[in-house]
């Protein structure tokens, strides 16, 4: 293993990561940085919100949280007219496998979130926010803390914000190991103080969100995307990616390479450890579809490619798994993941994931019978789409792609009660 | 049944949320509890209850929901992440090494009460793997094992 410094730099194409050291995240390095000009130009110059929910739209900025809904057509959600109390929430829940980009923009550059959330707010008519934590990231929580501490001093946050007129207000809270409250409406139930169970949609919470009023939640990266358009305008953040898939997009690199990190292309991590060769790749964090080395080297990473090469681009957390690797075991600790985080309200999840897991166990401990892969397809089959949310989706997926692309690996394991590849700890 | 401190800190968090909502604080209300008390009893739970004027079922549900409170008595808690990502990167090796060290399995604690073993779920920090958390809140990164010794060292010192 390589020695790791503490921070790595994200190159010159970086947007929300760009100019930081891992040490200038305080409220006067981003302002150095031309940090909060952007709330400042549309609170004095008066834009119109629809202008900026226009400028959005344009930008085809999409959800970077895994769903990649465009962000512009969510803000338009929002009933403009309504007198009462609107929330703004922001989903820093990140704990889906292979994905760990929101860490870094909120230990290292809070205030683009802060600066983007309050330009959200603007546009929604929101007067009252929330940022939701992972509450594995203790420190980053408390920094976090700080940097608000800092926008309200400044008076960035506030009544009557730099005069305008225009007032919000942003706090934080952490969650504590619930994997399921990245499920925005679970978000929601835990921001409200209860078991985070994903609710019944419609109603969606741009009608029924917090304390049923009108809520937007959008993801960390995507809030943090937020200045910078405005402040160079929609179009040239659209041409910044691709038609259709507006701006960059933090791929988080994990697994089988030599230097983990938030990076755009696997040579930014260093290539494949020890020079070995790629076998599989989940590109979208561990809910989404595995696909084989050579089709993953194929594909462009945006959101309409990956979809047709099979998969999803999801949260960009791309696992990167080496030929030395057993796919049955990946795919069990895969497995057990979901088993442990489902949240048990659903009951094709609830039994679903669990026998999935067992499955998989007894296959990887040369216990597997004929007839399991089929078993697996068919208990993967009906737990998608039979669930209020997508976390048991989540848990078939994997299966039924490790299975579809490695088939052969899976039923040497129940012919021969042993691994295809050599065995690693 | 709290300290001033502990209730301080807790009036904090029932002002981030607006008037007659400070149920939305017992998921920090719990956890400012389980610093100061080390674990979850029934009569913390039921203070924190009184406390956020809540009826004591619904704490109770978020206690046993959420992973990071302790149900019982734990020692130092140590909780590696052993999820995919990890897992290809040391992760594995690291979690052997850490039943060995201590001579438990996962959700163990040791004979002296001083060690609790848990293997986690996605922290949200793969680039840091083999990655570690140290009683809930000190995420440990790239932990080799003679850095998992260190702070095996440094916490026994510190118990002593």
């Amino acid at each position: 293993m390589n020695a790791r410094s503490e921070f790595i730099d994200y190159g010159p194409e970086a947007i929300i990561l760009a100019g930081l050291t891992g040490r200038n995240w305080r409220l006067a390095d981003y302002v150095a940085r031309g940090g909060y000009e952007a709330l400042k130009k549309i609170l004095t110059e008066k834009t119109p919100p629809q202008a900026i929910i226009a400028e959005l739209k344009k930008s085809a900025l999409r959800g970077r949280g895994g769903a990649g809904f465009p962000t512009g057509l969510k803000w338009s959600f929002v009933p403009q007219q309504y007198s009462g109390d609107k929330y703004l929430v922001c989903n820093s829940d990140e704990g889906e496998p292979g994905t760990f980009k929101d860490r870094d923009i909120l230990r290292y550059n809070p205030h683009v979130l802060i600066e983007g959330m309050a330009i959200a707010a603007y546009a929604m008519g929101c007067r009252r926010g929330y940022n939701y934590i992972h509450g594995e990231i203790w420190d980053t929580y408390e920094r976090c803390e700080e940097a608000l501490e800092e926008a309200y001093q400044a008076r960035y946050l506030c009544d009557n914000i730099l005069g305008s007129g225009f007032s919000f207000h942003l706090y934080n809270q952490h969650g504590f190991g619930a994997y399921i409250c990245g499920e925005e409406t679970a978000l929601l139930e835990s921001l409200e103080g209860k078991k985070g169970l994903p609710r019944y949609k419609p109603p969606f919470p741009a009608s029924y969100g917090l304390y049923g009023k009108p809520t937007t939640i959008n993801n960390t990266e995507t809030f943090a995307a937020v200045p910078w358009i405005i402040n160079r305008g929609g179009e040239a953040f659209l041409n910044l990616g691709r038609p259709n898939n507006g701006g960059t997009k933090i791929f988080s690199v994990s697994g089988d390479v030599e230097r983990p990190g938030n990076a755009k292309l696997l040579e930014m991590a260093g290539g494949m450890r020890a020079g070995r060769k790629l076998k599989a790749c989940i590109p979208g964090g561990s809910s989404m579809p595995v696909l084989p080395g050579e089709a993953m080297m194929q594909t462009d990473m945006d959101y309409d490619s990956i979809a047709k090469a099979g998969s999803m681009l999801g949260s960009g957390g791309v696992i990167v798994m080496d030929e030395t690797r057993c796919m049955v075991r990946s795919l069990l600790r895969v497995s057990y993941f979901y088993f442990e985080e489902s949240c048990g309200q659903c009951t094709p999840c609830r039994e679903g994931t669990g026998w999935l897991w067992r499955v998989l166990n007894r296959i990887e401990h040369g216990e597997g019978r004929n007839g399991d892969l089929e078993l697996l397809t068919s208990v993967s089959d009906n737990i998608a789409g039979r669930t209020i949310c997508a976390l048991g989706d989540a848990a078939a997926l994997p299966v039924k792609s490790f299975i579809k692309h490695f088939r052969d690996e899976f039923q040497y394991h129940i012919d021969h009660k042993r691994c295809l590849v050599p065995d690693y700890v | 049944m709290l300290s001033p401190d502990s209730l301080k800190r807790i009036d904090r968090e029932i002002a981030k949320y607006p008037a007659g909502r400070a149920q939305s604080a017992v998921i920090a209300a719990l956890a400012i509890a389980q610093d100061e008390k080390g674990w979850l009893s029934t009569e913390t739970i039921d203070f924190v209850a009184s406390y956020l004027s809540l009826p004591s079922i619904l704490v109770y549900e978020v206690a046993t929901f959420y992973e990071m409170y302790n149900m019982r008595p734990v020692g130092n808690k140590i909780t590696i992440c052993t999820n995919l990502p990890c897992a290809l990167h040391g992760a594995a090796q690291a979690a052997v090494h850490l039943k060995q060290s201590l001579g438990i399995d996962f959700d163990e604690t040791t004979a002296d009460g001083s060690f609790t073993l848990k293997q986690g779920e996605c922290f949200g920090a793969c680039g840091d793997a083999p990655v570690l958390l140290v009683d809930n809140k000190r995420l440990c990164s790239w932990m080799s094992n003679d850095k998992i010794d260190e702070l095996i060292a440094e916490l026994r010192a510190k118990a002593n």
